[in-house]
């Protein structure tokens, strides 16, 4: 009964903590890491020997290498707990009618055909370890834009996979990328030509319904000379009492002139941990910009990477955390600078509460001769009480004399001064907390299209009066 | 009986420090006070009491308003029953757009929803009748504000949440003779669209703002945490050409100070 109501609480907190009871799977392999699942995986999916290889390799690099020795606290992460592969169907669907009913019923309570039909340029949704739902205005599909979930993208384009596929972030990166390349699945693979703009963003969705199950999607983005692309992701799901896991990869290659923009808004259920390794590779004249919102899970670990290889490149992380309850955060950003004039702008703002936990990590590295590169790190934390915790680790790595590196970084509580302030003119004490905590956020948020902008402020005013109440 | 502000006997004490000693003062509805008297007097203490600060701990007295003891609700219930504080020092709100917090500050003290092309038309017209710029209203709350310009954003709210009581602590420090003019003809402007139905307490150590405060029925004059005298305007006048000392000497000889 108990248990009953604080599901009930949570659900009335997070409101995608619904799950599909009649959720069915046609392939399931058993829990825990072998290499008879990593094969079964493969065999299922009916992959090229190549893939299978890779793999196999990376199964052999995850199991030597060890745990992160810094971070966030892993130790209640148990590998042998987990069901690496569940697929509800093999199928992929062009239509949201033909989608099975009851996952169709799930991306209808979280918003997807409609978010579609008005202002997506194409959609892919995720559930568990299969991607069940793809497609792309087919005006961008005659332009030569490919959208295809990644599985579909190795039997279609495997010259494209195989060129790129693990050269940005390669399964000796660490262990959680080799995990990645050994088990993974779904995820999205975008192919921008030579100076198409994609104008409307392309989305991804990616929902866990199962307990105890690892979701391991791969995204590869490629956009080519003097193409413009948005991406976004988002993901959810179900409040279960035992751990998930979410461990992506993610590489990105930015041709000279190009521009990808990655926005991420993730709002896991709480015992999720969220693993995950974003890195793009930027060439001459060329601008990758992470949009990072972490908002759910239990333990978040990621610092989304640019390598700026050619002159002129330019790298932007544009990171917020919310930590409540029982959550760690650990985000940041990583800059490597191996070119001149190139630029890298860092913004983090974390806020913790109610015994939350938020740190900013971040690395920028400028290698010799780098000569007029520019770097830009701020950092800005807020308290809002006395039992939650921040932490921020910058590192700069700065190797080449002429350069400009601007570094800021603040703590702030939130004070009684401006409560008093805010509540002087009527707002009671939870309005307050929300007008600030909004107003913390708010260059962010400007950074979202404007539906977003209003989901991620709903959400931030749900956590606090999760928090509050 | 018309309305009253009544504060009977009020002791405050800050971090054990007992600054107000048994204040006593009656302001009416419709009439604007001047509270004058020298630093640390125990003007905004009783500034920021009335308000309810939460460092301001009340040993005794109360606050009467609307038959309800003030000093028993939290702050914004006291902006509820139509109580308004502009602050000496505004703090600032960064990404707390102006016009997005007035609107929801004017619909907390109002208790209704107001759409906001309505609220929009209004907030025009308080600019107008303040004769202030309306890219005032995009910008962040007090971010970047010039002493002066966090003066005037406190009468915007004054003006846009039409309280029926404000108190107004120290608006005028700080600013030159033009800013002060500007400030205090806006508090009349304020006070004649309240159909002079307002009640003012206007705390100042200076008495150049009252001069072209308009009407002004009253000055009081705090010292050591007590109103030791109250008088008509001419008491401003008085005080301006010889200052506290004077008054503060003639006090200890007819053996109101000690």
């Amino acid at each position: 009964m108990a248990e009953q109501e604080k599901e009930l609480r949570e659900l009335a907190v997070y409101k995608y903590g619904f799950r599909d009871e009649d959720a069915r799977y046609e392939f399931v392999v058993p829990k825990g890491l072998s290499k008879e699942v990593v094969e079964a995986i493969s065999h299922y999916k009916g992959e090229p020997d190549w893939m299978r290889k890779i793999r196999l390799q990376a199964l052999e690099i995850f199991f030597r290498k060890p745990l992160p020795t810094w971070g966030a606290d892993l130790s209640e992460l148990n590998f042998d707990e987990i069901t690496y592969y569940a697929a509800p169907t093999k199928a992929k669907f062009r239509s949201w009618d033909e989608v099975p009913e009851y996952i169709k019923r799930t991306y209808e309570r979280l918003g997807i055909p409609e978010a579609e039909r008005k202002f997506l340029a194409g959609v892919g949704a995720q559930y568990d370890s299969e991607v069940v739902y793809h497609r792309v205005r087919e005006d961008l599909e005659r332009l030569g834009v490919i959208f295809l979930d990644m599985d579909t993208a190795v039997r279609e384009y495997p010259d494209l996979v195989k060129e790129y596929f693990g050269t940005v972030i390669p399964p000796t990166d660490n262990k959680f990328a080799a995990l990645n390349t050994a088990v993974w699945s779904g995820g999205s693979f975008v192919y921008v030509p030579a100076g198409v703009h994609v104008e409307m963003p392309l989305q991804a969705y990616f929902r866990i319904n199962a307990e105890n199950i690892g979701q391991f999607e791969r995204t590869l983005i490629i956009a080519e000379e003097g193409s413009f692309v948005h991406y976004i992701e988002g993901c959810t799901a179900p409040i279960y009492s035992t751990n998930s896991l979410h461990s992506a990869v993610v590489e990105l290659i930015a041709k000279p002139g190009a521009t990808i923009r990655y926005t991420t808004l993730q709002n896991w259920s709480h015992n999720v941990y969220n693993l995950v390794t974003k890195r793009g590779v930027a060439y001459e004249d060329a601008k990758i910009i992470w949009v990072d919102a972490n908002i759910g899970s239990k333990v978040t670990m990621k610092y989304p990477c640019v390598y700026m290889v050619g002159k002129g490149a330019r790298g932007e992380v544009l990171s917020v955390a919310f930590a409540s309850n029982g959550q760690h955060q650990d985000a940041g950003a990583k800059m490597i600078h191996a070119a001149p004039y190139t630029t890298s702008v860092i913004t983090s703002k974390s806020i913790s509460v109610f015994g939350g936990r938020a740190t900013y990590r971040g690395m920028v590295k400028v290698y010799p001769g780098c000569k007029g590169a520019k770097v830009n790190v701020r950092c800005d934390a807020l308290l809002l009480d006395e039992i939650s915790r921040t932490d921020t680790y910058p590192v700069m790595e700065i190797e080449e004399e002429e350069v400009e590196v601007a570094h800021e970084a603040t703590v702030s509580k939130i004070g009684e001064e401006q409560l008093f302030y805010l509540q002087s003119r009527g707002l009671t004490d939870d309005q307050a907390v929300k007008m600030i905590v909004n107003g913390f956020f708010r260059d962010f948020a400007k950074e979202l299209p404007m539906e977003y902008a209003v989901e991620f402020t709903r959400l931030i005013e749900l956590q606090l009066e999760g928090s509050v109440g | 009986m018309s309305e009253v502000l009544e504060i009977r006997n009020l002791r405050v004490a800050v971090e054990g420090r007992e600054i107000l000693k048994g204040v006593n003062l009656v302001v009416p509805k419709g009439e604007v006070h001047a509270m004058m008297g020298p630093n640390g007097s125990g003007k905004s203490t009783l500034a920021q009491t009335l308000m309810g600060h939460p460092r301001y701990e009340v040993l005794e007295g109360e606050v009467l308003w609307k038959g309800q003891n003030i000093l028993e609700l939290s702050p914004d219930e006291r902006a509820k029953l139509g109580l308004f504080l502009a602050f000496q020092y505004p703090v600032e709100i960064p990404g707390v757009i102006l016009g997005n917090f007035l609107h929801i500050a004017y619909q907390a003290v109002k208790g209704k929803e107001i759409p906001i092309g309505q609220f929009n038309r209004l907030l025009m017209q308080k600019l107008r009748l303040l004769d202030m710029d309306t890219s005032f209203i995009g910008r962040s709350l007090n971010e970047g504000f010039s002493g002066g310009e966090k003066k005037r954003c406190e009468i915007l709210q004054l003006a846009v949440l039409e309280p029926e009581f404000a108190v107004m602590d120290e608006t005028d420090s700080g600013l030159d003779i033009d800013a002060v003019r500007i400030v205090a003809n806006a508090v009349n402007a304020v006070y004649e669209q309240s159909g002079k139905q307002m009640g003012f307490l206007i705390i100042t150590h200076y008495s150049r703002i009252l001069r072209y405060i308009k009407p002004l029925h009253k000055v009081h004059v705090m010292m050591d945490g007590r109103v030791v005298l109250s008088g008509g305007p001419e008491l401003a006048e008085e005080l301006e050409e010889k200052g506290y000392d004077w008054l503060e000497e003639k006090l200890k000889a007819e053996g109101v100070l000690a």
